[in-house]
């Protein structure tokens, strides 16, 4: 029997009288990778903002392993990595210092940060500062950031954004040995992701009919 | 969705209480004032010390005293945004900034009428007054907030954190400017505050704060009922209103 | 919890030590600002002396707000904010962290300057441990409350001006108490109690700033 993760009941967040989204139930088990697909402006980067606690709820509730959100909070961010559209680099740091210096409990070791970035193509890079990383080259930092992560479900916002074909395979890769190892993904795409050994679970359509709150 | 109800069916009822209690309340604010002012300019007896000028308090006392209740409001409403989420609580601190900020600058603009004849300068940097022209920058400053903030629930939240921080902080500006006041002040100079109060100049002075704060309570009613109106024109009820042509 | 604090500060000092206009410009603006009034008032040495507490009270909040601006700003943009706040330490703790962080590059080298500035402005030589003193409570408090203000306008376009605004005005305590210091100190009055006024500011804003801060933050980031 796998656990259910997520636990979304009639989610529904509006900005003034624009409702965004409503009344969207879904639940996440370990193991699953669920798909939010919609046109621009759908409300994918909201919905998956939403499910960070980064944007309150209007309505609904949202459950991390039963317990109800955002008062669980503490629990869910051990557990859970969040790949916005903004990389969270500093471009006065290197790749290294991004990655050692982060704020979880343990912090990963340096070699282990240099094992990361060699993983997701960057092995020469790590004493460059970001700012002179190209964009695609920060995504693979923030793959590298992912990876040492122990959390069990990830929160990909566009993971396929500024990289070219091998970093799209390597996105790719990265979730399947991730759902391999029992983790959960939620992600959210308008290009198909290159996975070869499986597709996902559940995917949730955002129709892009955005409606005016009642 | 029972919260929902619960929420709209709050701003739909305190419309209603509204539509109720501003005109009997415009009424008694009316009676109140005019017997303050009556008794205050024409009943009062002329001041032994300060001759006629003295009568600007009935005015200028009201409104400083209203000034920091209004403020007073607004943070409890904050407090209630922040724990509860009422969306009513926010429309009341929204409609009662403008509010307060004009009794804040009538309190400082008839002290400042008030300082001419008491102590021949138009400004006179008395500790009370100080420390309500520091008021009427928070409120500004509150204000400000408000109109740069587009999305109306952060608004709501990132308003009311302002005003809470603004609560902790009033007492202790009061402290920090009365105590500057007197370190600075040559003791020869008298005090807006606490002077000692003929019954007679102290009914009309009670009439008109009583007045004034009845005077915030239908402004704040009204100018509420069209904030209600703006932000839920999209409801039925709002919607079955402007149908049948009773707003 | 604490391993934490240490690196996020060890982060930002790095990042402000790599990059000097972080912490050298607003520098420069208190010592610019400091003498624009020998020019403005005329060079009056017994004039100077006596405008001088207040004067360089002035210019170390007006340099402390202008660092402000930069608090959150650059993590809000960069999205190392939202990571913050998705991290599993207490967000208090950590917006502590980056206020200490903050002061450390923007108020410190303030008081340390300070000592210059009164001999410009010829401030009598028996107030300088007071200016030191009151300018670190002081500086501490400021960055303090002010982190409130800076987490309220971080996502807002114009957000500086803005800032200045909401804090200013809550500074105002702050600038009474640090100046009647060194005030006291300079015509060679006891500053007991001014000091301790601005210690009990700093204690109290210590205790609730970083509280208001995160929430602010929260608010800042969902649009």
């Amino acid at each position: 029997m796998t656990d259910t993760l997520i636990e979304a009941k009639d989610l529904c967040v509006s900005r003034g009288e624009l409702v965004l989204f409503a009344e969207r139930s879904f639940t996440l088990n370990e193991g699953e990778l669920f798909q939010l697909q919609g046109d621009n402006g759908s409300g994918k980067t909201t919905m998956l903002r939403a499910l960070c606690t980064l944007i309150p709820l209007d309505e609904g509730e949202l459950f991390w392993r039963g317990e109800q959100l955002p008062g669980a909070r503490d629990t869910y961010f051990d557990e859970m990595a969040f790949a916005g559209h903004t990389d969270g680099l500093k471009a006065g740091l290197t790749p290294v210092e991004n990655l050692k210096w982060c704020l979880t409990d343990a912090p990963p070791s340096v070699e282990a940060c240099i094992g990361a970035l060699e993983k997701t193509g960057l092995a020469g890079k790590e004493d460059l500062p970001c700012r002179v990383l190209s964009a695609g080259q920060r995504r693979r930092v923030v793959l590298a950031r992912l990876l040492l992560s122990k959390a069990v479900l990830w929160i990909l916002d566009e993971p396929l954004t500024a990289l070219d074909v091998s970093g799209r395979d390597l996105v790719a890769r990265l979730i399947e040995d991730h759902l391999a190892n029992g983790g959960s993904v939620i992600y959210s795409t308008h290009q198909p992701l290159p996975l070869t050994s499986r597709s996902a679970d559940q995917t949730l359509l955002l129709s892009d009919a955005v409606g005016l709150a009642n | 969705m029972f919260r929902w109800f619960h929420k709209l069916a709050s701003t739909r009822n305190f419309y209603r209480l509204s539509e109720i209690l501003s005109p009997w309340l415009s009424v008694l604010c009316a009676l109140l004032l005019g017997a303050g002012i009556f008794l205050g300019l024409f009943v009062a007896p002329t001041d032994y010390e300060q001759g006629e000028s003295y009568r600007i308090i009935f005015v200028h006392v009201p409104a400083a005293w209203l000034s920091m209740f209004v403020y007073m409001v607004m943070a409890f409403c904050s407090l209630l945004v922040l724990v509860w989420k009422m969306k009513l609580a926010d429309i009341v601190a929204e409609v009662s900034a403008p509010i307060g900020a004009s009794f804040t600058f009538l309190a400082l603009a008839t002290g400042s009428l008030w300082g001419k004849p008491m102590w021949g300068t138009w400004w006179e940097w008395d500790a009370r007054l100080t420390s309500e022209l520091i008021l009427l920058f928070i409120y500004i400053g509150y204000m400000a907030l408000r109109a740069s903030i587009d999305n109306p629930s952060s608004r709501s939240r990132a308003a009311a954190i302002l005003a809470l921080v603004g609560v902790v902080n009033i007492p202790i500006i009061h402290f920090s400017v009365d105590w500057w006041n007197t370190l600075h002040q040559p003791a020869s100079i008298m005090k807006f505050d606490k002077p000692s109060i003929h019954p007679s100049m102290l009914q009309p002075l009670l009439l008109c704060a009583l007045g004034f704060t009845v005077f915030y309570w239908v402004l704040m009613l009204i100018k509420s009922r069209t904030l209600i109106l703006e932000r839920e024109s999209k409801s039925s009820w709002v919607q079955e209103r402007i149908t049948e042509n009773r707003l | 919890m604490f391993a934490s604090f240490a690196t996020l500060l060890r982060r930002d000092l790095t990042l402000s030590l790599r990059r000097s206009s972080d912490w050298l410009n607003p520098l420069v603006f208190f010592v610019i600002v400091v003498t624009l009034f020998p020019l403005g008032v005329g060079p009056d040495g017994q004039l100077l002396g006596e405008i001088a507490p207040g004067v360089i009270w002035v210019a170390a909040l007006l340099a402390t707000l202008l660092a402000l601006d930069g608090l959150f700003r650059e993590d809000y943009s960069d999205g190392s904010l939202e990571q913050l706040l998705l991290s599993p330490q207490p967000l208090p703790l950590m917006v502590l962290a980056k206020t200490t962080a903050h002061w450390l590059v923007s108020g410190l080298p303030l008081v340390l300057l300070s000592p210059l500035l009164a001999l410009l402005m010829q401030l009598p030589f028996q107030a300088l441990p007071s200016l030191l003193l009151s300018l670190v409570l002081g500086t501490l408090s400021l960055s303090l409350i002010g982190s409130i203000g800076a987490a309220l306008t971080v996502g807002l376009k114009r957000g500086s001006v803005l800032l200045a605004l909401l804090v200013l005005p809550l500074f105002i305590p702050v600038l009474i108490f640090g100046s009647s210091c060194v005030v006291a100190a300079a015509g060679g009055f006891e500053t007991g109690a001014q000091l301790s006024l601005l210690a009990g500011l700093f204690f109290l804003a210590l205790a609730l700033a970083p509280w208001a801060t995160s929430a602010a933050l929260r608010i800042s980031v969902e649009s």
